[in-house]
């Protein structure tokens, strides 16, 4: 069974991430360096201001306090092939994560899995992990105005374990009962909020965020049916040789 | 009744050995998504700036 997992969640994650690094190189990719231009241009002046108005604001990227400023900065991929393989390399980390928690929930629900149904789980993944937390926190852009991190994050796995569960009650539950529980559930972290800015209106066009958090939800949503697909595939594969 | 207990002892094995894998599948899974997508180094932070980005991660 051991075997059965890893196989295919090490294949369908590398695939999968692959798969989607050439499609974020064509969609969100320039979407990110376009509003990288705005945001350096103007994270000096824009990081004084919010500084003196409101020290717990944070501007994506920006320094948060003068020590950082002075601080050595850490390294990174320079500009180029360096940055597209580093971040194909964390795509497919993160395909791999991904697949792994996937084909974890195919072995532990009991039911036959192929590349059809792989399908239906991929889109169960996209709702969880990408849709639900995309309606408190949208897919920010570089330089966008945003609350603390730490809260942020999270609320971020707040909501998807709680839509996780209540999408596990609404579908292998019976009873009404249980439909409603799920339901509660999952609306839960969206009632009691997001973290926030304290104010809105960043160094990034509006049109260019907006453009940018749809680009992110449909390739999350390319991203999750490729590895639903290729998860399941392998999965069945694997499972007649075993 | 020995029967018994013996097929409630397969049931118990095979239930165990079914759901270990997938737990530590799991957690390996999320262990890589939060590198990946939450650890607050900046170098990997750098690295995997991008895809952060792109899969929607809150990301400073």
């Amino acid at each position: 069974m051991f075997r059965r997992i890893f196989a295919t969640a090490l294949l369908a994650g590398f695939l999968g991430g692959l798969g989607i690094s050439v499609v974020h190189e064509f969609t969100t990719t320039p979407l990110i360096l376009h509003a990288e231009q705005f945001e350096n241009k103007s994270s000096a002046s824009d990081q004084k201001r919010s500084d003196i108005r409101n020290p717990l604001l944070i501007l994506a990227h920006g320094t948060a306090s003068g020590a950082a400023k002075d601080a050595e900065e850490a390294w990174g991929p320079a500009n180029g092939w360096e940055r597209t393989l580093f971040t194909t390399i964390a795509n497919i980390i993160t395909g791999v994560g991904f697949a792994l928690i996937l084909v974890a929930c195919f072995s532990l629900s009991n039911g036959t899995v192929n590349g059809r149904t792989g399908v239906i789980w991929g889109m169960a993944g996209f709702g969880v992990m990408s849709l639900a937390p995309a309606l408190g926190l949208p897919p920010e852009v570089p330089g966008a105005l945003t609350a603390e991190l730490v809260p942020r994050q999270s609320w971020w796995f707040l909501c998807v374990a709680a839509t996780a569960v209540g999408l596990w009650m609404l579908v292998y539950r019976k009873g009404v009962i249980w439909v409603v529980a799920g339901i509660v559930l999952m609306a839960m972290p969206h009632i009691v909020g997001a973290p926030q800015p304290a104010r809105t209106g960043g160094a990034v066009p509006p049109e260019l965020a907006g453009h940018f958090a749809a680009a992110s939800l449909v390739t999350a949503a390319i991203f999750w049916s490729l590895l639903g697909w290729l998860s399941g595939t392998f999965w069945q594969r694997f499972g007649t040789r075993t | 009744m020995k029967e018994q207990t013996a097929k409630t002892q397969d049931v118990v094995v095979a239930t165990s050995s079914k759901i270990m894998p997938a737990v530590v599948a799991l957690l390996f899974g999320a262990f890589l998504i939060v590198g990946v997508g939450f650890a607050h180094s900046d170098t990997i932070h750098n690295a995997a700036h991008d895809s952060r980005h792109s899969f929607a991660f809150p990301c400073h």
